[in-house]
């Protein structure tokens, strides 16, 4: 429980971190810093967005499977690790 | 009264059986072969002839129906979670969330997921991967790639009878609206059925128009106004003109009373500038250019009437077709009339006999667009009868330079707005041609083959990139030309400058010639009548001796062409004779079989 927390907070301190999201594969946010409806927005749209992106990578090798999906865009980035119960949600603003 | 013909006949001889016969064939015609005719054609040895040795194939083409497609949102509910718990309770939200995080499966996970995370952000934040490089150069516009046009979209008319696209509009910011006005200005060609709707279609989607605007009479010109956006000017075929606002709804706003709009269509209709951006004007072929303010529609608030007298009679008045403004030149305006005229006026003369400045002749035929260059006001182009002209306010007997006579009528044509030696026309066999003055002016620089209708009307979009032109069957297409013709190039502006003003003074000296001439023509005559005057008698000869004279002069005319002829003919059938002769004689020395 304390380990959780302690790599949260160190990823919620390192540069540029605007937001971080833990959801469950059906789309249930556990934990998140932002607010609740910027969220469940979120836990929605990338939930569908990951099984989209898993499904294409293991269409085209079935030994294949999906270990991070990185979405950037003009604004921000974007950055998913998935696994098979949970994501990791988290966005960024790259220094430039 | 029944009108009755009675004719009688003898009972045998109705129905009489007919009596058909053999008889032999009998010849009607025959035709001999001629061997005199062999002489025409000339033996070929040896032949060319292709073989190949391929398959067969053919060509088809297949064509999906359109498929309407509307853009829709969706709306984000909570879910996933499991029956039991009820997403609005907070308690039993919570009393999840807490349980999940206790879960075992979810620290590990978390932990894992947490170290892999932390590694891509520190690498974001080492070097940003996605940087732009070489951003400030300049790319080099040198490339020698050929001007071309290529059609992005087709917006057709959705009813089913087809009107003819008279008027583009392009949507003051942004440019992703595009307003229609549909009409059919053949006279009393409209079929009853005909729908009085024009449309505003959003480039992005030709399938269905975004919206409709119901005037009470088709719309033969239809305007944005350059300040707001939102409000739109149309002139219909009845004469009237109406306002409508997009937020409103598809029925005009106000529409001007009949009584005292135009007779005529009113073929274009301006915004100008003013601080309340409510002036408008419009003009009409029954003579009139009227001005109004779109706040009081009911009558309006300014008359010309285009009486070249200066009389203000509209019996004698031209119609106007096209009309131009301007607005760094906001005092003075033009416009063309059906009569190939171009009149120049002054808003803020003080009389309306002072209203009208000047004229410029030339053209055959009514002027159907009239644009000042937006880079040299001073020069306007004009699109009449077969050609496109182009002129310069200074000079008004004739224009600096123009195109040669095309084949069909050209219908309408406009400046680029990003280069100053370029300008677009459109003509009734359906071709677009782009002529770049700069580069060649005996041929438009690119010719395109847009439809096989006529095309009516186009409009270039403020960027210099995009075109549209409407056709007569209702379907307008929007183009996009080639960057070379829609970036200025280097010097091209000094070279321009250059050009015009070449043409203008050499028409201006042609002119001081022309003038000179005259005038020692004029003093020529008015000498030989001094002498004159002292010989015959008083007076000019009557219109009978006049016409005497004529006819005598035609029939010496005549014969002396007759007698030339003659003699010319009499000469080459002497001339003939002697080649029949010589060709016989060489023959018959030879023997048959030579040549």
């Amino acid at each position: 429980m304390a380990e959780v927390e302690e790599t949260l907070k160190r990823i919620q301190t390192q540069k540029g971190v605007q937001g971080i999201i833990i959801v469950t594969a059906e789309g249930i946010p556990i934990r998140s810093t932002l607010d609740n409806a910027s969220t469940v927005q979120y836990a929605g749209l990338i939930q569908q967005l990951v099984m989209k992106a898993r499904v294409t990578v293991r269409e085209m090798d079935p030994q294949n499977d999906l270990t991070f999906l990185r979405i950037r865009s003009k604004k921000n980035e974007i950055m998913i690790a998935p696994d098979k119960d949970y994501f990791l949600i988290v966005i960024q603003n790259p220094t430039d | 009264m029944e009108i009755v013909y009675v004719y009688a006949r003898r009972r045998c001889d109705f129905g009489r059986p007919c009596n058909f016969s053999d008889r032999p064939a009998e010849l009607h015609v025959d035709v001999l072969p001629d061997p005199a005719l062999a002489a025409d054609f000339v033996r070929r040895d040896p032949c060319d002839v292709a073989v190949q040795c391929a398959q067969e194939m053919s060509e088809h083409e297949v064509n999906t129906e359109r498929f309407e497609s509307e853009a829709r949102g969706i709306n984000h509910v909570e879910g996933g979670w499991p029956k039991d718990i009820n997403p609005q309770e907070m308690e039993q939200t919570i009393r999840f969330r807490k349980k999940v995080e206790k879960d075992e499966n979810y620290l590990n996970t978390v932990m894992q997921l947490g170290t892999l995370m932390e590694h891509c952000i520190k690498q974001n934040n080492a070097i940003d991967i996605y940087q732009e490089y070489f951003e400030d150069e300049e790319e080099m516009v040198d490339s020698r790639e050929r001007p071309s046009a290529k059609t992005i979209n087709v917006f057709r008319d959705p009813n089913e009878v087809k009107r003819t696209a008279t008027s583009l509009s392009w949507h003051p910011d942004g440019s992703r609206k595009l307003a229609i006005a549909y009409s059919c200005l053949e006279f009393q060609r409209a079929a009853k059925n005909m729908s009085f709707d024009s449309y505003i279609w959003d480039i992005e989607n030709p399938s269905c128009p975004e919206m409709t605007l119901k005037p009470a009479s088709p719309l033969v010109c239809l305007e944005y106004n350059p300040k707001d956006s939102h409000i739109l000017l149309g002139g219909s075929y009845n004469g009237q003109i109406g306002y409508w606002d997009t937020r409103k709804g598809s029925q005009p706003v106000e529409t001007s009373a009949i009584e005292h709009g135009h007779r005529d269509p009113v073929y274009k209709a301006i915004w100008l500038q003013s601080k309340t951006g409510t002036d408008t004007f419009s003009a009409s072929t029954d003579g009139q250019v009227l001005w109004w303010d779109i706040r009081k529609m009911s009558e309006p608030t300014e008359r010309l009437v285009l009486d070249l007298g200066r009389k203000g009679n509209l019996d004698n008045a031209l119609g106007a077709i096209s009309l131009e403004f301007e607005s760094t030149m906001p005092t003075k305006f033009m416009v063309g009339t059906e009569q190939g005229l171009v009149v120049s006026c002054n808003r803020k003369a003080k009389t309306p006999a002072e209203k009208i400045v000047c004229t410029y002749s030339g053209h055959h035929g009514p002027i159907y667009a009239l644009q000042r260059n937006p880079f040299f006001p001073k020069n306007f182009l004009t699109v009449a009868d077969w050609t496109a002209r182009i002129w310069s306010e200074d000079i008004k007997e004739s224009s600096i330079m123009w195109t040669k006579y095309h084949m069909s009528y050209l219908m309408d044509g406009c400046w680029s707005p990003v280069r100053p030696s370029v300008f677009f026309t459109v003509k009734m066999d359906g071709t677009l041609d782009v002529w770049d003055y700069l580069f060649k002016h005996n041929d438009p620089t690119l010719s395109l083959k847009v439809c096989d209708e006529g095309l009516f009307s186009l409009r270039v979009q403020d960027s210099g990139a995009l075109l549209a032109c409407g056709s007569q069957l209702g379907t307008a297409t929007l183009l996009e030309v080639s960057p070379d013709l829609s970036t200025m190039q280097r010097n091209e502006k000094a070279l321009a400058t250059a050009m015009f003003e070449r043409e203008t003074k050499r028409e201006k000296i042609l002119e001081a010639r022309q003038r000179e001439m005259r005038v020692k023509e004029r003093s020529r005559s008015e000498q030989s009548k001094e002498d004159e005057g002292r010989d015959t008698d008083a007076g000019d000869e009557s219109a009978e001796q006049l016409l005497a004279r004529a006819e005598r002069d035609f029939f010496e005319i005549v014969g002396a062409e007759l007698k030339k002829r003659e003699l010319e003919a009499g000469q080459e059938q002497i001339g003939a004779e002697e080649l029949a002769g010589y060709f016989l004689t060489s023959y018959q020395a030879n023997g048959p079989g030579c040549q």
